[in-house]
């Protein structure tokens, strides 16, 4: 954010509405705004929106924001890092998500991380160096009933194991 | 929209209901082992017997066995199959006029089923979720309509106070009080919100409810905003539940089509409106001010109360909040009277709580029983016990914010005072059964670990002091701590709970607290020796480190 920031504020303005003005995503995610009539406190539903076009939130898409919504960027930011759903950062072609509550837990999501981590050298929240695989952790996404859940590129998948999910991996990372 | 419209709506929609009926389970946990193929292959099956004007195919919400889905129950037969899978679902249309039908099926009259009563999950797995005329042939907005038609908003506070309901997000705070205190607060501007932040690892009762009955929810909000004099509702749900988003969309979008949201309602002056929050992964939303704060675009921390919401709640405005199921109680409490109501349950806890029973338990998914069901009939009777032949050590309630309840506490009866007098909590409604194979510590470790990542950091005791536990754990289960760090861990969770400034806070502690208390042992078998000696408390007495 802050190389972003650094030089005067109008010039930051300028330079990230002219940045805006040659992608159609921009304008999309301005009708989104105006469906909200630009009010400030549609300002995480905005950001929701932001994410779904752009996929990660970068810094050039947080100042549009902030200048489009007339906040300051450092309430755009701080908004946009409180929350975990955001990432600030681009993800990988695919996506793993282990959920990680309790249910899960107990009977062995933790088992399911080690495993990707150890085969595939990434934690959660990293992405892997040829940028195709991202691990990612969720809080609980509701499917206690099946525990342990794994969500693959959006894809609920019930009772895992590491082998599974190692399957799984596997495929995607052939391709 | 008057009465009549309602009622003609009602008797359209129970005329045209076919002599077979195959419900077939579209919640989120079948969803992911493939419901929707099921539901297109049983589809395909109908159309292509030409059973299309005897037999009806309904997409419905959860039917509440979980681990076994994905379901489809077959009326007027009462037949439940289970695991049915898009090969075979053929089958069961195949089956459907006599004959013997391979697919798995399982007892609907099974204690799992029979134990439990349905106020607030009476409708899920009947209706379908996304057609408005299903909820209203199921007695549907008539409370809203008598509401509306036939009470004062006094009177509807008053009703809510003789029901006796308690709050369902987890503090128990008597509704009828929180809906007076609204009402009675000055301002042109009120607002209700419905809490369906579930950030509870472990619980997905508000996700059920949400998928399965929406309207329940809508109308039991408009109930509440003309008892309180607000035009204008919020529910805040997580991003994590996209299905039921989508559902409370479809709901709100054709509840305002036949005018029972919006401006005048059921041709009374009463106005109202429900838009949607989605929330974007932050576990203190789930406390009242830190989820209005979100409501209004920033970030989820909390503040001091007072003021309390209900003074000076959304938008410096009085604001009733309230969790999913309150609300789902709502429309039940005045279709069939207060005295109904207070009839279930226990003196000081009445009706029923929804459970979202999960862990090493057999049957895992959703129940519903009346208040002071005792523990053992949850787990061994309705759950089935462990699988595999283990024992169940502990049932844990409450979340992050609650405790474990030891074997040999399983006669409790399941109320607000029992589980708070065995440090825990009765929380929102996760249930998870541990078995003789979960370490007790680590499970401690497992939540303050979330704990520590969910602080929102406004204040120091949660911030650091969560922090500051959590390495101790780590150091615990690491075999690397001394009776030292067990005596510190113990001043600390102390500490946190009395000065943190909101909820997160003060029960960050509960999980390692009530482990302590009944698990006291593991904890001390994973203990190094002193090097100053046995349980020394490092005070130096006559020259020598003095051993306590």
């Amino acid at each position: 954010m802050l190389p972003a920031l650094s030089g005067k504020k109008e010039k930051n303005a300028a330079r990230v509405l002219k940045h805006a003005s040659g992608d159609k995503r921009f304008k999309i995610l301005e009708v989104h705004m105006k469906k909200h009539q630009f009010r400030q406190d549609a300002l995480i539903e905005i950001l929701h929106k932001a994410q779904e076009l752009f996929g990660y939130l970068e810094d050039d898409l947080l100042l549009f924001v902030s200048v489009k919504l007339k906040l300051p960027p450092s309430r755009v930011y701080g908004v946009a890092t409180f929350y975990h759903f955001f990432q600030l950062k681009p993800q990988g072609q695919h996506a793993c998500v282990v959920c990680m509550g309790t249910a899960c837990y107990v009977k062995g999501a933790d088992k399911i991380i080690d495993a990707i981590t150890d085969k595939h050298k990434i934690r959660p929240g990293e992405t892997t160096a040829d940028n195709k695989l991202s691990l990612l952790t969720a809080r609980c996404i509701g499917a206690c009933g099946i525990a342990p859940a794994v969500v693959y590129d959006g894809t609920v998948t019930p009772r895992a194991t590491p082998e599974s999910a190692l399957q799984q991996i596997n495929q995607w990372m052939q391709k | 929209m008057i009465l009549t419209d309602l009622t003609q709506i009602k008797e359209t929609e129970l005329a045209s209901r076919k002599k077979i009926v195959l419900r077939c389970c579209m919640a989120a946990g079948c969803m992911s082992s493939d419901a929707k193929g099921v539901k297109q292959q049983l589809d395909k099956a109908v159309a292509d017997a030409g059973l299309q004007n005897e037999v009806e195919v309904r997409g419905v919400g959860c039917m509440k066995l979980c681990c076994e889905g994905p379901l489809v129950a077959v009326e007027p037969q009462n037949a439940l199959y289970v695991k049915v899978t898009a090969e075979n679902a053929p089958l069961i249309i195949a089956g459907i006029k006599g004959g013997k039908i391979e697919v798995p099926q399982t007892d609907p009259n099974s204690p799992f089923f029979a134990k439990q009563t349905s106020i607030v999950l009476a409708n899920s797995g009947v209706i379908d979720p996304e057609r408005i005329e299903g909820y209203i042939a199921a007695d549907g907005y008539q409370a809203l309509h008598e509401v509306l038609h036939e009470m004062t908003p006094k009177d509807v506070v008053e009703v809510m106070v003789k029901s006796g309901l308690r709050g369902r997000g987890g503090a128990g705070f008597p509704t009828g009080l929180k809906w007076g205190t609204v009402a009675k607060s000055p301002g042109a501007k009120k607002y209700v919100v419905c809490n369906a932040d579930e950030g509870d690892p472990g619980a997905f009762m508000d996700r059920s409810v949400l998928e399965s009955d929406p309207h329940s929810v809508l109308e039991g909000m408009a109930i509440a905003a003309y008892a309180v004099g607000a035009d204008q509702g919020f529910i805040y749900v997580r991003a994590e539940y996209p299905l039921a988003i989508s559902r409370l969309q479809i709901a709100i979008k054709q509840a305002k089509q036949m005018g029972l949201l919006g401006a005048g309602i059921f041709e009374s002056p009463f106005n109202f409106n429900i838009d949607l929050r989605i929330g974007a992964g932050a576990f203190v939303c789930g406390e009242e001010t830190a989820l209005m704060s979100s409501v209004e675009g920033k970030r989820g921390t909390p503040r001091p109360r007072p003021p309390f919401p209900a003074e000076s709640g959304l938008f410096g405005c009085p604001t009733l909040l309230n969790n999913v199921e309150t609300f789902a109680n709502v429309p039940a409490i005045y279709r069939k009277g207060a005295e109904w109501f207070a009839g279930i349950g226990t003196e000081k806890s009445k009706g029923t709580k929804v459970f979202a029973l999960a862990g090493k338990i057999k049957n895992t998914g959703l129940i519903e029983v009346p208040m002071g069901t005792p523990l053992r009939t949850i787990v061994e009777e309705m759950g089935g016990g462990a699988p595999d032949g283990g024992t169940i050590k502990a049932v844990q309630t409450g979340g992050p914010s609650g405790g474990c309840i030891p074997s040999q506490h399983l006669d409790t009866p399941v109320d607000y005072e029992s589980l708070g007098k065995l440090g825990s909590i009765m929380g929102s409604g996760g249930m998870i059964v541990m078995d003789q194979t979960t370490n007790m510590v680590e499970i401690a470790r497992f939540f303050m670990e979330f704990c520590m990542d969910e602080s929102c950091g406004k204040c120091i005791p949660c911030r650091a002091g969560t922090v500051q536990m959590h390495h101790i754990l780590d150091k615990i289960v690491n075999r690397k701590a001394t009776a030292r760090d067990l005596a510190k861990l113990e001043e600390l969770c102390d500490m946190v709970r009395n000065t943190s400034l909101c909820g997160l806070g003060q029960t960050a502690p509960n999980p390692t607290m009530s482990t302590l208390r009944f698990f006291r042992n593991e904890y001390e078998a994973l203990l190094q020796s002193d090097p100053f000696g046995p349980q020394c408390n490092g005070e130096l007495k006559n020259g020598t480190i003095a051993a306590s």
